[in-house]
């Protein structure tokens, strides 16, 4: 229709225009730089990792021969592997059930307009914002085996003892307080902690989004119908908000169980390797030892709990929607 | 009373939350005979007996924040991070402006599946693709440079971007663009003067968020760049700045607040913006 007026335009060109104000034609010719580019980084890789997992590669060749699912087999049977896969479950589980229950209260709250939101909203968001790789530097220091300060503020409250009772530290008493990432399930605490740290802020933003969402009118008929305090909460704002809700639980359990910076930083794994999670364990395999194709196949087993997540997730976005 | 029960919730969480970025400001600091003092009060500034100070300012010193500007290569890695965010800001906004557009306008079937798959993509955690694509690095001959990162990154901006994208794009009512094919301008001709202009604060918000997104990333950065002098900050200051067992802990606080505030004050400015996009895309 607009092309009526380049009557100048040489013949060829005119058709080439002609094509590109085709819908069916200019959308893919859109679509299809971001696309390709996608597959070629994204997929290719990907396939690529299914390969190697396949193959007894190691580091400095990108090809092995082929040994069928020996890999996986093998990992499933070392200890080391198995207990990185328990930790893998439990941070990402630990930390989502505080991360939910975090972002359910404090989303309610940071709805409503106060003096100094713009403030209170900045603290909030930080853990968010701030690169993983440093924030877990910061935490480092709070753990710090001769002066953390979270050894020092309770040995002030004398709540030392409580501590070491908690978490079954031997040795350990108000002179001697524990390292924190030296034993197993306190370095495994810290870990949980940071990480619902982390993803909270996330959440909270995604909550707020979910509350935001719910009409006026439906506020207003369950003013009407008399729903106040808890029971317009279960009957009213919970069933509007449990989609997106799901969505943000969804998307912390991919950036839990698949991050790498927290535990590396914290941890590096110990000690003995009892924090080692499936991403830093692939690492330690693949890259440190060298064995491309045996770290392929550890970071592989991620794979069907990310899967599960993403199905899940485009199931809920759908419902997601407020009509 | 219904004030002051938001500040009695909101307050103790923003306290717990931003708890760390406190501590490190109070360390990055400190002198060391008053950090490494037993009896110092850790909270606040001390003197050499350990002895707590209000004064803060006369028992604080600036060494160990100069010292990481003049004596480590944190300038470096600033200024690598800065160079790799650009340039995949750069080539994101290329490939996810049109593709985020058409998705936006392609109604009915696969364009609500493209949008989808594109979104799933940015599911796939680099964690699985580290291993294939530190190969892939090594073969094109760019391990340990800037241009690794700077061509892998696209790999998480672009789906990240495009959805965002879409999700803007979409709130763009369609009269506008056909009102100026009616006054005779070609579509991309449309795109150009008209779409892209009014999405302006949406383009912004995704070009903030890819940023971050760079600026934030561990794992590639960490195995495909080894050298001093080709880190960027999320990978130099964790490898680089703590040598053995020896931390320099008020250096590193620094190290790790510098970039902080920026982020989250940009974050802050835009998270109306980045809401709106964000559900708009996948939920509408």
């Amino acid at each position: 229709m607009a092309v009526a007026a380049g009557g100048v335009v040489a013949p060829r060109r005119r058709r080439w225009r002609n094509l590109l104000e085709e819908r069916r034609f200019l959308a893919p010719v859109l679509i299809a730089p971001a696309v390709l580019f996608v597959v070629v980084i994204v997929g290719v890789p990907l396939g690529w990792a299914i390969y190697l997992s396949l193959t007894d590669a190691i580091g400095g060749s990108l090809t092995g021969k082929w040994v069928g699912f020996d890999n996986f087999t093998d990992a499933w049977r070392d200890q080391n592997f198995r207990n990185a896969l328990e930790n893998t479950l439990i941070i990402t589980l630990a930390a989502q059930v505080l991360v939910v229950a975090g972002a359910a209260v404090l989303s309610h709250f940071l709805v409503r307009d106060f003096r100094g939101k713009w403030f209170v909203r900045l603290l909030v968001i930080l853990p968010w914002a701030a690169p993983v790789s440093l924030v877990t530097i910061g935490w480092l220091w709070i753990f710090d085996s001769l002066f953390s300060i979270v050894n020092w503020t309770l040995g002030k409250v004398h709540l030392i003892g409580v501590l070491c009772g908690a978490f079954s530290v031997d040795g350990c008493s108000a002179t001697n307080p524990p390292p924190w990432l030296g034993h197993p399930n306190l370095a495994m605490f810290a870990i949980i902690v940071v990480h619902a740290w982390r993803v909270l802020p996330f959440a909270v933003v995604i909550f707020i989004a979910g509350l935001a969402s719910i009409p006026t009118e439906v506020e207003d008929a369950a003013k009407i119908d008399g729903a106040t305090g808890l029971r317009k909460f279960w009957y009213v704002t919970l069933p509007l908000q449990l989609p997106i809700a799901l969505v943000a639980v969804l998307f912390g359990i991919v950036f839990t169980a698949a991050d790498f910076a927290v535990v590396f930083v914290l941890t590096r794994g110990g000690p003995f390797n009892s924090t080692q999670v499936l991403t830093t364990w692939s690492e330690t395999i693949g890259i440190e030892s060298g064995r491309v194709g045996a770290g392929a196949a550890i970071s592989l087993y991620l794979f069907p709990l990310l899967l599960v997540v993403t199905i899940l997730m485009l199931f809920f976005a759908r419902r997601a929607q407020v009509t | 009373m219904r004030k002051a029960g938001t500040y009695l919730v909101v307050g103790p969480f923003a306290i717990v939350l931003a708890f760390p970025f406190y501590w490190a400001l109070t360390t990055m600091f400190k002198r060391d005979r008053d950090l490494y003092n037993t009896k110092s009060i850790p909270y606040v500034y001390n003197d050499n007996g350990g002895h707590a100070h209000w004064d803060f300012w006369n028992y604080m010193t600036f060494h160990h924040v100069s010292f990481l500007f003049k004596h480590t290569e944190y300038p470096t890695w600033v200024e690598n991070t800065l160079i790799v965010g650009v340039a995949v800001v750069a080539i994101t906004l290329v490939l996810a402006l049109p593709a985020g557009y058409a998705l936006a306008r392609l109604s009915g079937g696969w364009g609500q599946s493209m949008g989808v798959a594109i979104f799933l993509v940015y599911l796939v955690p680099p964690t699985l693709l580290f291993l294939p694509l530190s190969r892939l690095i090594t073969e094109l001959d760019l391990k340990d440079t800037l241009w690794s990162l700077i061509l892998v990154y696209p790999s998480f901006t672009i789906p990240f971007a495009t959805w965002l994208l879409m999700g803007f794009f979409k709130t763009i009512p369609q009269e506008l663009e056909d009102a100026a094919l009616v006054d005779g301008c070609s579509r991309l001709r449309a795109l150009r003067r008209i779409v892209f202009p009014i999405s302006l604060p949406g383009i912004l918000t995704v070009v903030i968020f890819s940023f971050s997104l760079c600026v934030n990333e561990f794992i590639y950065a960490f195995t495909f760049t080894s050298s001093t002098a080709h880190r960027t900050i999320s990978a130099g200051v964790p490898n680089e700045l703590i040598r053995g067992d020896v931390f320099f802990w008020q250096s590193l606080m620094a190290a790790v607040l510098i970039p902080s505030i920026p982020l989250a004050l940009l974050y802050n400015s835009f998270l109306d913006r980045f809401i709106k996009g964000f559900t708009g895309g996948a939920f509408r």
